[in-house]
């Protein structure tokens, strides 16, 4: 298990350095010089030496790549931004926390919503019930969540006054955002678990679940649900990743300073350094979940964690035939 | 007596063996899926509607008209006007077809990429596959809209450059799906039967091996294009896929964004097409994937 454990987090950093070098290579090859833009006007031949030896952007691209992953990795060093000149970790710091608490929100209004609805439309197949919370599933996963936070702030905000339009300062300013990138997960987690769902239901095991007698519900607490849990957990672990990054046009429409917005401006800015380290912590957060989702499946599901015991088990029952002897 | 019953039996046996094409098998069960049928027609009429612009709205897309701004929908401007009077009906129109065309480009180049990685990992095994299923990882490891974003504005605006930019990420989760297939379909007989008569790897895998990972490759594609769509209209809502005057159904719903306190037609209808366009291709890749594949069917 540990020996399993240890080399997946060790096929982390391959690729991570294959997440870093896509990145650095597509904004090395982008066109346009980001030393002229900084200089601007005020452009001579020895400043822009100086420049340029100063962002390390004299080197090749090979000096180039090898620096900027040097220095990632010995002083979490990101760079600068080529516009504020803040040090990119430093905004990281102070925008990260932020994208991550609605993400987080998020994921845990979607698990309460999104889970109990799959189910009970499954455990409801083709009833009235069923078909209206898939019919609004659909719906809710066709709506881009740009419409949805647009409709959220004219209705609640704008008409009615009911909630703020934009930043985070009070309980309410929450509200809106964090549905925003609620609804259309709810959407997606729905249907997944109501397919997943009812897979299971249909299989042998539960037949004879219930051919015993079985009381309902606890046949989908402990015979159902169970084995629904794998392809479950790997869409969360996926989604959490995805949300807790800060959605791009959410956070710009709602005015929240999280990763979002960080990124968007420096899109708009052409501020390479800032897009390229904004995608390669969001690129290792997906990896971390992965990861994560990967042990947790070797914790929740007894075929796959066998596969990584076998010689503790086996020794196992040689010990107890041994006992049963004695 | 004997002999007629007996001739009857034959004409069943007949009838039941007679070989039912399976092109027309799958068919049948697409039309009796209510679902995907409504999916079939709202895409067909989209297609129709926006293929055939000109037919349909007799507006210029482009062409301004100051007096005419903001104008509510009325039986001369259907949708109404935009802010720089421009007809709005025909701008969806319009619009249409370029995000379609682009959601359309960016899921062929991504099945291309798809069915070239995908079968060269899955039929050539080994180190080709060690190296082409690590690059996907690393590719998967990188959220689709993020890389989209980030090739964009390397890119640049444009249409081809967003195609590119949205069939990119797209090609990694494709390449996975036609490698498992062709890794399940390399090992049967007739393959075999194939290579021992001589046929080439690359003939192999266009003429043999290609046409059966068709169902998941299809259904893949349509499935993807409600995505694509979101993608494009996305990039454009932050001012990364096509730009103005260019009529984009994101686009629209951009400046929209600017005039919603007082006027809603801006954002109302470019966003309704939106949603019925991804609803469509989602309802119909679902009921195709139940037809091509009636194990998965509930």
């Amino acid at each position: 298990m540990l020996r399993y454990i240890l080399k997946r987090v060790l096929w982390v950093i391959p690729v991570m350095l294959g997440v870093v070098i896509i990145v650095f290579t597509i904004t090395y090859l982008t066109p346009g010089d980001p030393v002229m833009t900084i200089l601007g006007s005020g452009y001579t031949p020895e400043r822009y030496a100086a420049k340029a030896a100063e962002l390390g952007l004299d080197k090749g691209y090979f000096g180039q790549l090898v620096a900027y992953i040097w220095n990632i990795i010995t002083r979490l060093d990101f760079g600068k931004s080529y516009n504020s000149n803040i040090p990119i970790v430093q905004e990281f710091a102070a925008r990260y926390p932020i994208s991550v608490s609605i993400g987080l929100l998020s994921c845990m209004l979607i698990a309460i919503i999104g889970l109990p609805l799959g189910i009970l439309s499954a455990v409801k197949q083709y009833s009235v019930l069923d078909y209206s919370l898939t019919t609004l599933a659909l719906i809710f996963a066709a709506i881009p969540s740009f419409v949805l936070s647009i409709l959220g702030l004219v209705i609640f905000g704008v008409k009615l006054g009911w909630l703020p339009v934009s930043g985070l300062d009070s309980f309410k300013s929450w509200i809106l955002p964090v549905l925003a990138n609620t609804l259309p997960g709810v959407a997606g987690i729905m249907r997944m678990t109501r397919t997943t769902m009812l897979e299971v239901i249909r299989q042998d095991y539960i037949r004879t679940a219930r051919s015993k007698g079985l009381k309902e519900s606890v046949i989908l607490r402990k015979h159902a649900l169970k084995n629904c849990l794998i392809p479950l957990v790997t869409i969360f672990g996926g989604m959490i990743a995805h949300t807790t990054a800060g959605s791009i046009i959410v956070e710009n429409i709602f005015n929240i300073r999280g990763m979002g917005t960080y990124l968007y401006s420096a899109i708009l800015a052409r501020d390479y350094p800032v897009i390229n380290g904004c995608v390669l912590l969001i690129a290792f957060v997906v990896c971390v979940m992965n990861l994560l989702v990967d042990i947790t499946y070797a914790f929740i599901d007894p075929r796959i964690r066998s596969q990584y015991e076998k010689k503790r088990v086996t020794r196992k029952k040689i010990t107890t035939t041994k006992a049963e002897v004695a | 007596m004997f002999w007629k019953s007996k001739r009857e039996t034959v004409k069943s046996l007949e009838e039941m063996t007679r070989r039912r094409s399976q092109w027309r098998d799958v068919m049948g069960r697409l039309f009796r899926n209510k679902t995907g049928f409504v999916g079939l027609c709202i895409c067909a009429i989209l297609i129709i509607l926006v293929v055939f612009a000109p037919v349909f709205t007799s507006y210029n897309p482009l062409k301004q008209s100051v007096p005419e701004r903001f104008l509510y929908p009325s039986s001369e401007h259907i949708f109404g006007t935009d802010d720089f009077g421009r007809d709005l009906w025909a701008r969806i129109l319009y619009g249409g077809r370029i995000s379609l065309l682009i959601a359309f480009i960016a899921v062929i180049i991504s099945t291309v990429g798809a069915i070239i990685l995908g079968s060269c990992a899955g039929y050539f095994g080994g180190a080709v596959d060690q190296i082409i299923t690590r690059v996907m990882d690393v590719m998967m490891s990188i959220p689709g809209l993020l890389l989209a974003i980030a090739i964009s504005s390397a890119l640049g605006a444009g249409l081809v450059n967003t195609a590119l930019a949205i069939a990119i990420p797209g090609i990694a989760p494709g390449a996975r799906i036609i490698r498992s297939t062709v890794m399940s379909i390399k090992d049967c007989e007739y393959v075999e039967a194939a290579k021992a008569s001589g046929s080439k790897n690359f003939r192999l895998i266009m003429i043999h091996i290609i046409p059966n990972c068709i169902a998941p490759l299809i259904v893949n594609a349509t499935l993807s294009i409600g995505g694509n769509i979101m993608a494009i209209s996305g990039l454009s809502f932050i001012g990364l896929g096509v730009q103005a005057p260019t009529p984009e159904w994101g686009a629209i719903l951009s400046t929209g964004k600017t005039y919603l306190r007082d006027f809603w037609p801006l954002v109302f209808f470019p966003a309704l097409f939106i949603m019925l366009t991804i609803l469509g291709f989602n309802l119909f890749g679902d009921a195709l994937r139940d037809a091509l594949d009636p194990r998965l069917k509930d």
